[in-house]
C-alpha cells in the first residue's frame, strides 16, 4: 500500500493563522484544501511538506455569493461538486460550471476544491511517478534531477499545466485574492501562472493563500469550456479549451478570449485565434479557422512526450 | 410467481450424459452462493488478514532494465530500528517456474536483473513504512548491459542474452509444425491473401493488488495466505524453493479480487513473505502496489503476425499459414504454452483442410508476460478473423453467411488433430445476426457508423497439465452431515467467476438438496483434494464433473440405506427437494437427513470422493498437448461503432454477444462470465496497452493505464446458445474466456465499416485512424498495421498428415443411461 | 506526530490514537477492523476506497482522518440497518453485480449516495454517479441494473429479506422485465 510520508499537520481555523503558520515554518510548509492533488503526489515523494496547513476549518473560505453588481465571489474551499451544480453560476457561468463538473471523478469532485484546482500541479509523465520509478531514469528537474525528459536539452521544465478551471477563470477575466504574511492583493488568475513546469505558481508567494476567487459580472460574456480526455472519468484533459465571448445582437462576436489548457505550463492565452472570431458569427469555417489558428499557437515540445 | 424471466426455461438436457433428465437447481438463475459475504464486506481477500505481531515487508526494485548485480549492501538497512530481516537473491537462490520447461525465476534477482521494477531484495520490518524507509537505505551497485526491448532487437542482437537458455539467441521457444500440404493448397486455390497484424500487450489490471501472509510455526509449518488462482502450483514451487517437505506447507487462496489470469503463477512476493516469516518467526504480509502489480505482470503477450490463407471461389478455405512472434518479457512464466496456443485454436472453427504454424517466442528486458483472459488466442483470433473479413470483401461474400456455411461440424476433427464435441457456431452466429440487425446494417449505415462481425472458440480446460503427471486435474470430496447438511470440499478457486456457486449447484442437484443446504470448502491445500486452479477455464468443466462423481458416490450409499426402508432398490430410487424417493411412486420417500442417518447407521462417517481426468488427446507429435480440450465453446459478436471521421474517436454503442455455452448451470453467472469478457475485450481493442519509453514502463499506474469506465463501456446483449455437452457437468461449457476473443475484431471489421479503413494494429487510438484516414484520402492503402515480419530461420516444421473434417458419429460418446 | 482522533464510523464513536499522516483508509482497515473498505491504488485512481462522509462519497485513500473528526462516516459494513441488508446489497447479490467483489463496497458507497438524492435514476445517471469507480469484472452491466433493482425496492424487514436472499439463492432471482 502506498502511504503518504511523515507529516505535521495544524488545522488552521482563520485565514491569519493559516499564514503565520507558512511564515514562520518557511518552504517546508505547505497548504492542504482537498488533497486531492497534493496527497498523491506526496504518495509518489514528488512533494514532501513536513508541515501541512489544513485549510478545512476556515469558515471565511467557503461559499459560493453574489457580490456588488452581479459578480461572484467564490470560497477557494467551496469543492468542484458544489461550483458545478450551483444554479445560478450554472446560469451565469456555464463554461466553469461545466470544467468544475468534468475534473477527474465525483468522488475526487466531492473533495476536490476551486481554490485547489487553480493551483493544481503541472504534470507530465517523466514526472508524476513513484520515486522508485523516478529514480530508475535518474529523476528530472522538477524534483530531484536535472534534466527535463521531454525536451532533454531544454533549460526549462515542460510539465504542463493540467486544471480544468485555469483556463475558463483566465478566459472569464477573473481574479484572485491573495494573502499573506504581507498583506493581501488582487491579481487576475492569469498572473498566478510563471512561464515554467516547475516555477507554475510564480505570480504566488508560497506563504499566500488564495481567499477568494472573484468573477466579473457576466455582463453579456457567454463560456464554454470543451475538454478531451481518453475516457469520461478521472482523466486529466489532454486539452482543455476556453472560450469566453460577446456577441452583437445579429450574433456577430464583439469580443472574444480562448485560452487553451493543458498545452503549456500555464494556461496559454491564444489571443490571435480569438480574433479569428471577432466580427464574425459563429459559423462552422469560421469555428474551423478559429481552430486552426489556436492549433498553430501550441509552443514547441507540444506533443507528449514519446 | 415472481417473473423471473427464466420460468418457460425447460430445465431439461437433451443429451443427457449425467443423471437426470430433469433438473431442479441446475439452468437456474441463482444467485452466488457467497454474494451476501461480498456485499456485506465480509469476505475476506488477501491483504484483509491482520495477524497478531504481523510485519510488513517490501521488496526492493530494481532501477536497471538489463544488468549484472555487482553488489548488494543491506547493512544499512538492517540497522534501521524497527527492521526485522532483510534477504536478498542468495537466501533464496533455487529457480522455479510455472512450466517445468522454464524454470528461470528467482524469488530475487541473483546476479543479473531483467527489468526494471524486478525485485532485487526484501525487507521485513514492524511497519510498511519502515520497511519502506530500509529499502532507500540498501545500495545495488549494477554493471549496465544492453537493454533489449522489442521483438526486433531480441532477434537481431545474439550476442546480448537476458537468459542462458531457449532456443539461441534471445528466442526463448520456436515451433513449427505443419498439417499437409500447404503448398499444394494454396496452388489450388482461387484467392490467396496474406495479412499482417500486431496486438499490443496489456495488462490484467484486477482491481486487487496481489497480497500475500505468511506463517512460519515453531513446529516446522508454513502457512500461505494469498491472493492466488492457483494454491496448487503455489505449493509446489514454495516446496521446492525453501526446500520444505509439501507436507508441511499449507497454502489458502483468499479470494482473490479479481485475477484474470495474473494470479496464476508463483510469485516472488508469495515466497518472499514465506522466507520472512521463517527468518523472523513472525507473521509477515506483503501487499504489492499497483505499480508492482505491473512489473509482476504475466500480461497479454504482444504478438506480431502473419496469416496466408487461400480460398476457393466456392468459399472452402484450401490452406492456411499462420505465423506470430511472441514478445515475452524477461522470464518463461506460461511462454511456451502461449506460444503453441498462438496457433493451435484457428482450426476449431472454420474447417481448414491444411494447417501450418510457425511460431517463436523472445526474451525482452520487461516485465514477464504469461496467460491473460484468452491465453495466446485473442491476438491470433483479432488477426484471422480481420483477416477472413478481407477475404469476404475481396470475394464479395457475406461474411455471417460465409462463417456459418465454413464452420466445423459436430464430432469431428480438426486439422491438427483437435477433437470437436458440440458446436453450436452456426446458431450464435444466426442469433446474434438477428439481434443485432446485422444484415440490414452492415455496408448499409451512413458514413461513420458500422457494425462489425467476428466469431471465435475457446477450450473448456485444457487437457494436458502444467507439469506432466497422470493424476486427476481435479478432485472434490462430499461430506454428508447427520443433520442433512453437506460440504463439498475441492481444491479450486472462485476468483469472481462463480466456482464456488458451481460445486454447491451440482452436488445440490444430485443429492435433491438445496444450494444454501451445500457448504462449499475450498482453495486450501491442507483441506481440500487438489484442483490446478482457476486458468484455462477448466473449472466449472473439471470440478463439476469430480464434484458429481463424489456426491454421485455417496449418493449410491444413501440410496442403498433409503432402499432398503422403501421396499425397493437403489437404481429405482430418485432424490429431490430434499427427500429420496420412489421412482415409480414419488409419494414414497424419506427426508434426505432421515436418509443421512440410516446411511451412516449403516456404513459409517459418510463421504466420497470423486475426481476428473481430461480425456486422451488424439493428437501424437510434439507439440499436441497444448490446444486439446473436453470441448470447445463458441462465440459470436456483432460491434457497433460510432466513428468520428474528423478526430478518429470511436464510441462504442451496443455490442451484441451469442455463446455457446454448452448448457447454462446459472445463466446469470455466465452473462456476467460474457459481459464482463466483452468490456475486457473492448478495452484491450481500444485503449489498454502495457507500453515502455526509455526501457520502463511508461504507464504504470491506473490513471494513465487507460481501463474503460462506466462511460465507454457500452450496451451488452448476450445470448445464451445450449449444445448441451456430453463432455460437460450437465452439458456445460466455459464461458470466462471465449467472449472476449470476437470482440476485438468485430470492433476493427465495424470500424471498416463505418469509415472503409483497416486497423490491423491494437489497440485502435485515435491517431491510428485519423493516420488511416489520411492514407485513404491520398489514395494510399487505407490501412494502418505492421509492414513487416522479421526475418528469422524458422526450424523445419513437425510434420502430421491431417485427419478427416467430415462429422464422425464415431467420435460421439454413447448416451449414458440416468 | 500521532495524535488522538475521535471518529463517528457507522454510527459508532471510535478513538484512535495514530500518526496523522496515515489515510482514512489505513485506520479503518488496520486500527478499526473495517477491512471491508478496499484498495486498488492508493493514488484516487480507482474508487475502491469509497466511503461515505455526511453522505457523499470520497476517496478514503485521499482523506485524512483529522480533517473528517465530528462528521459521519459510512463504509460497507455499516450499509445494513440492524441486521437488515440495504436493497443495494441485495440487489447486487441477486444480480451478480458483485463478481470477484473487490469493487463491490465502493460502488456501493456511490450507489447509495446516489439513491439517496435521486430515488429513481435512469441508466445514464447511474454510470454517471459511478463513473469514479471501476471494476473489471462485470462490465458494470448488471451494476446498472442492480442499482435500478435497488432504487425500485423498499428498504423491507429483516423477515422479509432473509425470505427474498432464500429464494433467490434456491429457486432463482428476480429480474424485472426490461433489466
Ligand atoms: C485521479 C485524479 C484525477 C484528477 N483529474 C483531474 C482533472 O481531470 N482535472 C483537474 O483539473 N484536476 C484533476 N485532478 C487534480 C485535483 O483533484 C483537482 O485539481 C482538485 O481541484 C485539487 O483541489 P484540492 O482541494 O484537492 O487541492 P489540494 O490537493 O489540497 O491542493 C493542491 C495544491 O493547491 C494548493 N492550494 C490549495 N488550496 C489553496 C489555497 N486556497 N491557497 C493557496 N494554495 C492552495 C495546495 O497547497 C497544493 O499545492 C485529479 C486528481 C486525481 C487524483
Ligand atoms: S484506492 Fe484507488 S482511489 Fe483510493
Ligand atoms: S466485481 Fe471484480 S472488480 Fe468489480
Amino acid at each position: 500500500m502506498l502511504r503518504l510520508p511523515p507529516f505535521e499537520y495544524y488545522a488552521a481555523q482563520t485565514v491569519e493563522e493559516a499564514v503565520t503558520a507558512l511564515r514562520d515554518y518557511g518552504p517546508e510548509a505547505m497548504v492542504v484544501a482537498g488533497g486531492t492533488d497534493l496527497f498523491p503526489k506526496m504518495k509518489r515523494r514528488q512533494m514532501e511538506p513536513k508541515l501541512l496547513v489544513g485549510l478545512r476549518g476556515i469558515r471565511d473560505l467557503y461559499g459560493i455569493r453574489p457580490v456588488e453588481s452581479g459578480s461572484y465571489r467564490l470560497g477557494p474551499m467551496a469543492t468542484l461538486t458544489q461550483v458545478s451544480l450551483h444554479p445560478e453560476l450554472r446560469a451565469a457561468y456555464p463554461g466553469l460550471t461545466y470544467a468544475a463538473g468534468v475534473v477527474s471523478s465525483p468522488q475526487l469532485r466531492n473533495a476536490g476544491t476551486i481554490g485547489g484546482n487553480l493551483c493544481v500541479d503541472t504534470r507530465c509523465t517523466y514526472y508524476d511517478q513513484t520515486y522508485h520509478w523516478r529514480k530508475a531514469i535518474n529523476f528530472c528537474m522538477k524534483k530531484d534531477g536535472e534534466i527535463c525528459w521531454v525536451a532533454p536539452g531544454s533549460p526549462r521544465c515542460w510539465a504542463v499545466s493540467s486544471s480544468d478551471t485555469a483556463p475558463v477563470f483566465v478566459a472569464l477575466g477573473a481574479r484572485v485574492r491573495l494573502v499573506g504574511p504581507k498583506g493581501e492583493r488582487v491579481i487576475p488568475v492569469g498572473d498566478l501562472y510563471g512561464r515554467d513546469g516547475i516555477r507554475f505558481l510564480a505570480g504566488k508567494r508560497p506563504d499566500e493563500i488564495i481567499t477568494d476567487i472573484l468573477l466579473p459580472p457576466p455582463d453579456g460574456w457567454e463560456s464554454v469550456y470543451v475538454k478531451l480526455r481518453r475516457r469520461g472519468s478521472f482523466d486529466f484533459p489532454i486539452l482543455g479549451v476556453a472560450v469566453a465571448l460577446r456577441r452583437h445582437e445579429d450574433g456577430t462576436v464583439t469580443e472574444a478570449r480562448i485560452v487553451l489548457g493543458a498545452v503549456e505550463s500555464y494556461p496559454l492565452e491564444v489571443p490571435e485565434a480569438a480574433a479569428t472570431l471577432v466580427g464574425n458569427r459563429l459559423e462552422p469555417d469560421v469555428i474551423e479557422a478559429t481552430a486552426k489558428a489556436c492549433f498553430k499557437s501550441r509552443p514547441a515540445p507540444w506533443t507528449t512526450p514519446t | 410467481m415472481p417473473t423471473n424471466g427464466y420460468d418457460d426455461r425447460k430445465n431439461r438436457s437433451n443429451l443427457g450424459s449425467h443423471l437426470k433428465q430433469e433438473t431442479s437447481v441446475v439452468g437456474r438463475p441463482l444467485m452466488k452462493v457467497d454474494a451476501m459475504s461480498k456485499v456485506t464486506g465480509q469476505a475476506i481477500y488477501a491483504d484483509d488478514i491482520h495477524l497478531p505481531r504481523m510485519a510488513y515487508a517490501r521488496l526492493l526494485p530494481s532501477t536497471q532494465p538489463h544488468a549484472r548485480i555487482v553488489r548488494v549492501e543491506t547493512s544499512k538497512a538492517e540497522a534501521l530500528p524497527g527492521v526485522l530481516a532483510v534477504i536478498t537473491g542468495r537466501d533464496l537462490p533455487i529457480k522455479y517456474g510455472i512450466l517445468p520447461v522454464s524454470q528461470d525465476e528467482t524469488a530475487l534477482a541473483v546476479d543479473k536483473v531483467r527489468f526494471v521494477g524486478e525485485p532485487v531484495a526484501a525487507v521485513a520490518a514492524v511497519d510498511e513504512e519502515t520497511a519502506e524507509r530500509a529499502l532507500e537505505l540498501i545500495e545495488v551497485e549494477y554493471d549496465p548491459l544492453k537493454p533489449i526491448m522489442s521483438i526486433e532487437e531480441a532477434l537481431e542482437d545474439t550476442e546480448v542474452r537476458i537468459q542462458e537458455y531457449g532456443h539461441g539467441g534471445n528466442i526463448h521457444k520456436m515451433v513449427s509444425l505443419q498439417f499437409g500440404d500447404v503448398e499444394a493448397g494454396f496452388a489450388e486455390a482461387d484467392y490467396v491473401r496474406e495479412d499482417l497484424f500486431f496486438y499490443q500487450g496489456n495488462n490484467h489490471l484486477a482491481m486487487e493488488e496481489h497480497s500475500a501472509v505468511a506463517h512460519y510455526s515453531p513446529d516446522g509449518k508454513l502457512t500461505l495466505w494469498s491472493a492466488t488462482q492457483t494454491p496448487h502450483y503455489v505449493h509446489r514451487a514454495l516446496a521446492k524453493v525453501l526446500e520444505l517437505p509439501p507436507s508441511r506447507i499449507r497454502v489458502i487462496a483468499c479470494h482473490p479480487g479479481g485475477g484474470f489470469g495474473g494470479k496464476s503463477d508463483p510469485f516472488h512476493h508469495e515466497i518472499c513473505a514465506a522466507k520472512l516469516a521463517m527468518l523472523t518467526g513472525r507473521p509477515v504480509k506483503i501487499t504489492l502496489t499497483r505499480e508492482e502489480v505491473f512489473y509482476a505482470h504475466r500480461g497479454r503477450h504482444p504478438v506480431l503476425m502473419w496469416v496466408k490463407t487461400g480460398v476457393k471461389k466456392t468459399g472452402e478455405i484450401t490452406a492456411m499459414h499462420f505465423r506470430s512472434m511472441l514478445d515475452g518479457g524477461a522470464y518463461g512464466s506460461y511462454g511456451v504454452a502461449t506460444t503453441y496456443y498462438t496457433g493451435a485454436l484457428q482450426t476449431v472453427t472454420y474447417k481448414i483442410p491444411r494447417y501450418k504454424f510457425e511460431g517463436l517466442r523472445v526474451f525482452t528486458n520487461k516485465p514477464p508476460c504469461g496467460p491473460k483472459r484468452g491465453h495466446g488466442t485473442p491476438q491470433p483470433r483479432f488477426a484471422l478473423e480481420v483477416h477472413l473479413d478481407k477475404i469476404c470483401e475481396e470475394m464479395g461474400w457475406d461474411p455471417a453467411e460465409w462463417r456459418q456455411q465454413q464452420a466445423c461440424e459436430p464430432f469431428s476433427l480438426t486439422a491438427n488433430h483437435l477433437r470437436i464435441t458440440t458446436i453450436g457456431l452456426k446458431e450464435c452466429i444466426e442469433k446474434v445476426v438477428a439481434a443485432s440487425g446485422f444484415r440490414e446494417k452492415f455496408r448499409k449505415l451512413p458514413y461513420g457508423r458500422g457494425v462489425g462481425l467476428a466469431c471465435s472458440a475457446y477450450l473448456s480446460g485444457a487437457n494436458l497439465p502444467i507439469y506432466w503427471n497422470d493424476m486427476p486435474h481435479s478432485g472434490a470430496m462430499v461430506k454428508v452431515d447427520r443433520g442433512g447438511g453437506v460440504t463439498v470440499y475441492c481444491g479450486s478457486t472462485d476468483i469472481g467467476q462463480g466456482s464456488n456457486s458451481v460445486l454447491a449447484y451440482v452436488v445440490a442437484e444430485v443429492l435433491g438438496v438445496r444450494p444454501q443446504d451445500v457448504a462449499v470448502v475450498t482453495a486450501d491445500t491442507d483441506l481440500t483434494p487438489v484442483d490446478l486452479g482457476s486458468y484455462s477455464s477448466r473449472v466449472t468443466v473439471m470440478t463439476g464433473n469430480a464434484a458429481i462423481e463424489a456426491a454421485q458416490n455417496v449418493r449410491e450409499l444413501l440410496f442403498q440405506a433409503a432402499a432398503d426402508e422403501l421396499g425397493t432398490t437403489s437404481d429405482q430410487l430418485d432424490a429431490a427437494g430434499g427427500r429420496i424417493f420412489r421412482r415409480d411412486d414419488p409419494g414414497v420417500g424419506l427426508p434426505f437427513a432421515k436418509v443421512a442417518q440410516l446411511a451412516e447407521a449403516r456404513f459409517g462417517t459418510l463421504a466420497a470422493v470423486g475426481s476428473f481426468t481430461p480425456p486422451k488427446t488424439p493428437g501424437r507429435y510434439k507439440g499436441a498437448g497444448v490446444g486439446p480440450s473436453p470441448s470447445y465453446s463458441y462465440t459470436a459478436c456483432v460491434v457497433e461503432v460510432d466513428v468520428d471521421p474528423e478526430t478518429g474517436w470511436v464510441r462504442v454503442p451496443t455490442v451484441w454477444i451469442a455463446h455457446d455455452i454448452g448448457r447454462a448451470l446459472n445463466p446469470i453467472l455466465v452473462e456476467g462470465q460474457a459481459e464482463g469478457s466483452v468490456y475486457m475485450g473492448l478495452g484491450e481493442a481500444l485503449m489498454e496497452e502495457q507500453v515502455f519509453r526509455r526501457n520502463l514502463h511508461k504507464i504504470p499506474s491506473m490513471l494513465d493505464y487507460k481501463s474503460p469506465t462506466f462511460l465507454e463501456t457500452p450496451d451488452i446483449e448476450t445470448i445464451l446458445v445450449e449444445t448441451n455437452d456430453p463432455h460437460g457437468p450437465f452439458g456445460a461449457k466455459e464461458a470466462g474466456q471465449g467472449p472476449l476473443l470476437p470482440v476485438p475484431p468485430a470492433l476493427c471489421n465495424a470500424i471498416y465499416d463505418a469509415v472503409g479503413v483497416r486497423i490491423d494494429e491494437l489497440p485502435v487510438t485515435p491517431d491510428k485512424i485519423l493516420k488511416a484516414l489520411e492514407r485513404k484520402a491520398k489514395g494510399q492503402d487505407p490501412r494502418v498495421g505492421p509492414t513487416r515480419m522479421p526475418h528469422v530461420e524458422w526450424v523445419e516444421p513437425i510434420y502430421v498428415e491431417p485427419p478427416d473434417l467430415r462429422h464422425d458419429p464415431s467420435l460421439m460418446p454413447a448416451t449414458k443411461p440416468t | 506526530m500521532k495524535q488522538l482522533v475521535a471518529l463517528r464510523v457507522n454510527g459508532e464513536l471510535h478513538e484512535v490514537y495514530v500518526p496523522v499522516h496515515k489515510t482514512l483508509l489505513e485506520v479503518l482497515r488496520e486500527d478499526l477492523g473495517l477491512t471491508g473498505t478496499k484498495h486498488g491504488c492508493e493514488l484516487g485512481e480507482c474508487g475502491t476506497c469509497t466511503v461515505l462522509v455526511d453522505g457523499e462519497p470520497i476517496l478514503s485513500c485521499l482523506t485524512l482522518p483529522v480533517e473528517v473528526q465530528g462528521r459521519d462516516i459510512i463504509t460497507v459494513e455499516g450499509l445494513a440497518t440492524q441486521g437488515v441488508p440495504h436493497p443495494l446489497q441485495v440487489a447486487f447479490a441477486e444480480l451478480n453485480a458483485a463478481q470477484c467483489g473487490y469493487c463491490t463496497p465502493g460502488m456501493l458507497m456511490s450507489a447509495k449516495a446516489l439513491l439517496d438524492r435521486n430515488p429513481d435514476p435512469a441508466p445514464d445517471e447511474v454510470r454517471e454517479a459511478l463513473a469514479g469507480n471501476l471494476c473489471r469484472c462485470t462490465g458494470y452491466v448488471k451494476i446498472v441494473d442492480a442499482v435500478r433493482l435497488a432504487a425500485r425496492r423498499q428498504q423491507g424487514d429483516l423477515g422479509a429479506v432473509v425470505e427474498e436472499i432464500e429464494r433467490a439463492l434456491n429457486e432463482g432471482v428476480v429480474r424485472e422485465p426490461g433489466s
